[in-house]
């Protein structure tokens, strides 16, 4: 089976008033159906960028990217973004209407359908109190929860999530990331996923791509990374040793 | 090695006389807090005041007295003048406010969607921006002659460049990532406008509503005192005007406080009533 996503040689810039920027340089992987793909890196390794020229809002300088065959030309509902920033919900709609949004935009379902279904979404975040409530009252925690169901109502191909937990305090960062990981275990869904926490990297994703920075690089593609466990003090290990790959570049680039 | 010891407390255990944590409060606390009682007992204030000087002054071609102005007001009321006048000022609004909206949306959906309409809109906004309407007035009378073709072309011009600048600055300021969430889902042109643009920047949209209306409202009665009178029926300014020339002072005054009260009545009840369905629901006031 070919992969689900394909990203070969890709090398993206964006300019700014008075620079071109290369964010990264001929980055590939590829992400099969059902993976946990992590993309972590520092900040300055182009992972956001990245994860956005995959959302199709920029367009790669050279190399090529690839969803079920078709190259990405153009942001689309088979990729849905979930962002860092708490504002991604629309503020002018309830919750459950902020889950319906998509699915009637993109005409995948009539109303009661897509009532029905943002509904189901919503009881697996556990959300099933607030979906009258404006997302103003909610806390960061919840919006995010929000956002997620948003993604996953879509059933889109792909779930595109940016720092998605990187503004909660630590507690909700940990039920968030034990959430979704429940999740997962319930509907298998892809998710390509970018942090710059170690340790978040190591929980959440089964494959782990470590980008260096200045340009971003791929550093070390690590796999099996659902094998190891806590209890064991394994996962302790990995972090180790990713934290010393990413020292032992910066000692270099200095 | 040491281990680390918990001490349970039973402060937080709920006992048969708990400490008050929830007050009823008293009639008059609750009518205070109502920001509506506060500001109508110092509306009655302000009348007392000026019923008193009005009977201390006792010159009705002066300043007339509260009561006087209320009496002629109502007489006028029940007549159908003030009514009709009325009528004829705001029917004359109505076509320019909604003019020059319809007019500010086509210049605003041209400068989101090309640079040069950006380049257009910021020059066409800073020129006239400044620029009074009813400077434009004695320039209106010789194109469009005496009549409500003067009137609505000033009330387009006071409406439609702080509608304009309003709606553009408010569209500018979505924040990035409703924008990226918004073409997640395939929304382009119009229905990314409509579907995320417009509801993103309503509260600068409504802000450029409110001052477009007050603009239109000052503009139009200020320009029918120039001179007011088309097709035989002249609006709320004429009538100030005319009263004044027949030294009826209290209707005068009546007419002042007609201006004030529809001034009011759309600032507070409409745009009041707008504002707590939206953007205060929603959160995002600004």
């Amino acid at each position: 089976m070919s992969a689900l996503l394909d990203v070969s040689g890709v090398t993206l810039r964006y300019k700014t008033s008075s620079v071109v920027v290369t964010a990264t340089e001929r980055v590939s992987f590829s992400v099969d159906r059902s993976d946990r793909f992590v993309l972590l890196g520092p900040s300055g390794c182009g992972k956001s960028t990245l994860l956005k020229a995959v959302g199709g809002y920029m367009k790669p300088g050279e190399g090529k990217m690839r969803i079920n065959g078709r190259e990405i030309t153009e942001p689309g509902a088979d990729r849905m973004m979930i962002f860092q920033e708490f504002d991604q919900l629309l503020p002018w709609k309830t919750v459950l209407e902020n889950v319906m949004f998509p699915l009637l935009m993109t005409r995948r379902l009539p109303r009661k359908e897509a009532e029905q279904r943002a509904r189901a979404y919503l009881e697996k975040v556990s959300l099933t109190r607030v979906v009258d409530s404006y997302p103003h009252t909610l806390s960061g925690g919840m919006k995010q929860r929000v956002a997620i169901a948003r993604g996953m109502a879509m059933e889109p191909d792909i779930l595109l999530m940016d720092e998605p937990f990187a503004a909660l305090d630590a507690l909700t960062r940990r039920t968030c990331q034990d959430e979704l990981l429940q999740l997962w275990e319930e509907t298998k869904f892809t998710v390509l996923f970018v942090t710059h926490s170690i340790a978040e990297a190591i929980k959440i994703g089964n494959r782990i791509l470590l980008l260096s920075p200045h340009p971003g690089r791929v550093k070390a593609e690590i796999v099996d990374v659902d094998q190891v466990s806590p209890e064991d003090g394994s996962a302790g290990r990995l972090e180790t040793q990713i934290h010393d790959l990413l020292f032992t570049e910066t000692a270099t680039a200095h | 090695m040491g281990e680390a010891r918990i001490l349970l407390r039973s402060d937080a255990v709920v006992t048969g006389d708990r400490a008050e944590v929830e007050r009823k409060l008293s009639v008059f606390e609750l009518l205070w807090n109502d920001g509506f009682v506060r500001k109508a007992a110092i509306i009655i204030f302000l009348a007392a005041v000026w019923e008193a000087y009005g009977t201390f002054l006792d010159n009705p071609l002066l300043f007339p007295t509260f009561h006087d102005t209320i009496v002629t007001m109502f007489d006028k009321v029940r007549d159908g003048t003030i009514p009709l006048r009325a009528w004829a000022s705001l029917k004359v609004l109505f076509m320019g406010y909604g003019a020059g909206i319809v007019l500010a949306a086509i210049f605003t959906i041209l400068a989101i969607s090309t640079r040069i309409g950006t380049d257009f809109l910021e020059t066409m906004t800073a020129m006239f921006n400044p620029l009074p309407a009813i400077a434009l007035l004695p320039l209106a009378l010789i194109w469009f002659g005496l009549g409500n073709g003067s009137l609505v072309f000033v009330l387009i011009h006071s409406v439609l460049w702080p509608v304009a600048l309003n709606t553009h600055s408010g569209f500018k300021s979505v924040s990035n990532t409703l924008r990226m969430v918004g073409r997640n889902y395939g929304l382009r042109g119009l229905p990314y406008v409509a579907r995320i643009l417009i509801p993103a920047a309503f509260g600068s949209i409504l802000t450029g509503l409110k001052i477009g209306w007050a603009f239109a409202w000052r503009t139009l009665i200020a320009a029918e005192l120039v001179f007011g009178v088309s097709s035989g029926q002249g609006g709320l300014g004429w009538f100030i005007f005319e009263n004044r020339n027949l030294l009826d002072i209290p209707a005068v005054f009546a007419g002042l406080l007609t201006v004030i009260v529809i001034g009011l009545i759309v600032e507070n009840l409409i745009f009041r009533t707008i504002e707590r369905n939206t953007v205060q629901k929603w959160g995002t006031q600004s």
